[in-house]
């Protein structure tokens, strides 16, 4: 059928329901357009350059030429709080029941680089993740897990070096040389400073670390991906789904630029960078998302950084349903949200999921809760029929209208930034916080206007009971902790070592540590890697490196 | 003459999720009350420091973390020891019902959940400060 066939019968249509609506009105804050047709997409002429096959360029349809046909996401189920030992045997509960990769939280003192014993960590210890202050902690977490076998995902930012240089210490410990560990390390500083807080240094040093790292892994630790760029969190802060993908892309953009600068060759580093993307409540517009998100991605590697591998330019991802999105009311509720976000993660191909329990908007998850949200993965993997077709929604003229919009608006943004002299300048200038703040009070707004309905928060309300046997992190575990942190800096041994350690070659180590940290053309990953197993703690090697580098001052704005 | 309410809004703790602070700031001056943000990673011994030196009428902390039992009350004893003993103290976050009581005891006058409405906390401040 011509266009101007198909445009003739739409504006007929467009008649009909011109009338119909005279006589019932549309629901309000519905999408602009009603319907979608051909004449809203591109024909096939298009269909090689802007979709092509997956594991193609521009990768719209996956990054893999077989997708979930060949084997299903991996199943990556955050967790941590506590101690070590509390959180070793909850990892090992998932990998019992299914779960097909680990994924570490850390509590916020080793999130920002302070020792558990450290004032500033008073309250805080074992509260958001699991407490690691030294090797020894390392040690627990993994015990029983072969390093060899599993891959692991470690939320990690400012101090990233230090905890793979732990990861690295316990596979030689089990015999596994790191050439042969897998896993992610977050390393994603800048979205540190314009979403999620937990920054230490300062831009230059930072992105040195970072850098440091890519040159470290691609000679040492070739199967890591050595970042996780990540807009789940500028999503949490309040991002629309463009912006989301936007910002994200222009930080990778500014590591890409730094690792350049600092003498690699794209091709040797960039199929190591995966990304971290946000499973919100509109599934259609995220599978968009995530289709418009690669396109964007292979673009830039391919026409900005000449990039040759195929494997450079696609964009991995790692996903995680909208924890923003998680109600208090009612939270048997969440369920269904996060079954919806899972269908949509999956729909837009993503290769991990971590999917949110029921009762987060309240608490740490218990384990009953974590199972219903590892099953809801399985569900949709088994028994849906969601990931047995590749790219199952590609031709949906809705949904290809909706990945060529927000490419449009990611690719606006990237520009804007591009103007403002990249992502570390845009967010120094406070641009990228603003913007997010913006789409926050919006969404606030249209909460509790009404215009946007949350069901159980503004509508479809109940009188309920505080909901019971939600999990608490003990107190005690700080006391527990720190008691450990005096006997290991004692020199005691703790946990399974044979002898303390030696207090002279912790000094002798950090020493050598402030030395590098003062010469910018040393990689530090290999004074980090020598300190970490002298059993020096993570709060040591942070503070030496505190000292030389200095603190970000954050850029506070309304 | 009617004097304008002052609000500190603040981050007490390791936290960096300030969607939640920054939407409620901003609500807070939209209803006309002047409101100071403290940033992240401020010690109750800064926030103190805060309220004082600006004056605050109202000390509006948000927290996620789950350190609230241990921050909240150390701020308002360290705000009282200052004292400003009609400061109004309140909290929100995510923070279970059960641990509401304690913080109440401790002298926080309201402890705000998940899904409040800002307006909620617009018409507390104007209901209960001195």
């Amino acid at each position: 059928m011509s266009n101007e066939k198909i445009q003739a019968e739409l504006e007929k249509y467009e008649a009909t329901v011109a009338k119909a609506i005279a006589k019932f009105p549309e629901r309000p804050n519905l999408p602009e357009k009603r319907l979608y047709t051909p004449l809203d997409v591109k024909g096939p002429e298009a269909y090689v350059d802007e979709l092509s096959f997956p594991g193609e360029y521009p990768f719209t349809r996956g990054v893999q030429p077989t997708m979930y046909r060949g084997r299903l996401w991996t199943m990556r189920m955050y967790a941590g709080f506590s101690t070590a030992k509390a959180s070793n045997e909850r990892y090992r509960y998932l990998i019992a029941n299914g779960g097909t990769g680990l994924s570490c939280a850390f509590d916020l003192p080793t999130q920002i680089g302070y020792d558990s014993d450290d004032p500033i960590s008073e309250g805080e210890v074992g509260k958001v993740g699991v407490a690691i202050d030294s090797l020894a902690d390392m040690e627990v977490l993994f015990d029983q897990i072969d390093l060899g076998k599993v891959s692991t995902s470690m939320t990690i930012n400012a101090p990233a070096s230090v905890l793979l240089a732990m990861y690295i210490a316990v596979g030689e410990e089990q015999g596994v040389p790191a050439s042969e560990l897998k896993g992610t390390i977050q390393n994603d500083i800048l979205k540190e400073y314009a979403a999620r807080g937990t920054y230490i240094f300062p831009p230059k040093p930072s992105m040195r670390l970072i850098t440091n790292i890519f040159q470290y892994c691609s000679q040492n630790v070739p199967k890591w991906n050595t970042i996780s760029i990540s807009g789940y969190h500028i999503r949490e802060a309040g991002s629309t789904a463009s912006q989301e993908i936007a910002f994200t892309i222009s930080d990778g953009i500014a590591y890409v630029n730094a690792a350049i600068k600092a003498g690699m060759d794209v091709d040797a580093f960039a199929g190591r960078l995966s990304f971290f993307w946000n499973a919100h409540n509109n599934v259609l517009e995220e599978v968009a998302k995530f289709r418009a998100s690669r396109r964007v991605w292979a673009k830039v590697m391919k026409e900005r950084f000449h990039a040759q591998k195929a494997k450079s330019m696609m964009l991995r991802v790692h996903t995680q349903t909208a924890g923003s999105m998680l109600t208090a009311q009612q939270p048997n509720n969440n369920i269904i949200r996060v079954a919806l976000q899972t269908a949509a993660a999956v729909m837009g191909g993503t290769q991990s999921l971590h999917t949110n329990s029921r009762d987060e908007a309240l608490a740490l998850p218990t384990q009953e809760s974590v199972t219903i949200a590892l099953r809801t993965q399985q569900i949709v993997a088994y028994e849906s029929g969601l990931a047995d077709v590749i790219d199952p929604l590609a031709g949906s003229y809705y949904v290809e209208a909706m990945t060529d919009r927000i490419e449009k608006e990611a690719w606006e943004y990237i520009n804007k930034i591009d103007e403002l002299g990249g992502a570390v300048e845009a967010i120094e200038k406070g641009y990228i916080q603003k913007e997010i703040q913006d789409s926050a009070y919006k969404w606030q707004m249209d909460v509790e206007s009404g215009a946007r309905t949350i069901v159980g928060v503004n509508k479809f309300t109940i009188e309920e009971e505080p909901p019971k046997g939600l999990l608490k992190v003990d107190a005690s575990v700080g006391v527990e902790q720190c008691k450990k942190l005096a006997d290991l800096k004692a020199g005691k041994p703790i946990n399974k070592m044979t002898k303390g350690r030696d207090n002279a070659a912790v000094k002798a180590a950090l020493d050598e540590l402030e030395a590098a940290c003062k010469d910018e053309n040393e990689n530090l990953m290999p004074h980090i890697l020598k300190a970490v197993k002298t059993y020096a703690t993570l709060g040591e090697i942070c503070n030496v490196m505190r000292g030389v580098f200095g603190l970000y001052e954050a850029h506070v704005s309304l | 003459m009617d004097k304008r309410i002052k609000v500190l809004v603040a981050k007490p703790g390791l936290d960096g999720h300030d969607r939640g602070a920054k939407v409620v700031a901003r609500a807070l001056r939209d209803a006309g009350f002047e409101v100071v943000y403290t940033g992240l990673r401020q010690t109750p011994e800064q926030i103190a420091e805060a309220a004082m030196q600006e004056d605050v009428d109202v000390v509006a902390m948000s927290l996620l973390s789950g350190a609230h039992p241990h921050l909240f009350p150390k701020v308002v004893e360290l705000v009282r020891g200052k004292g400003m003993k009609d400061a109004l103290i309140i909290g929100g976050g995510v923070i279970p019902e059960t641990d509401i009581p304690a913080l109440k005891e401790a002298g926080v006058s309201e402890v705000f959940t998940p899904g409040t409405p800002t307006t909620k906390v617009v018409d507390y401040i104007k209901a209960n400060v001195k």
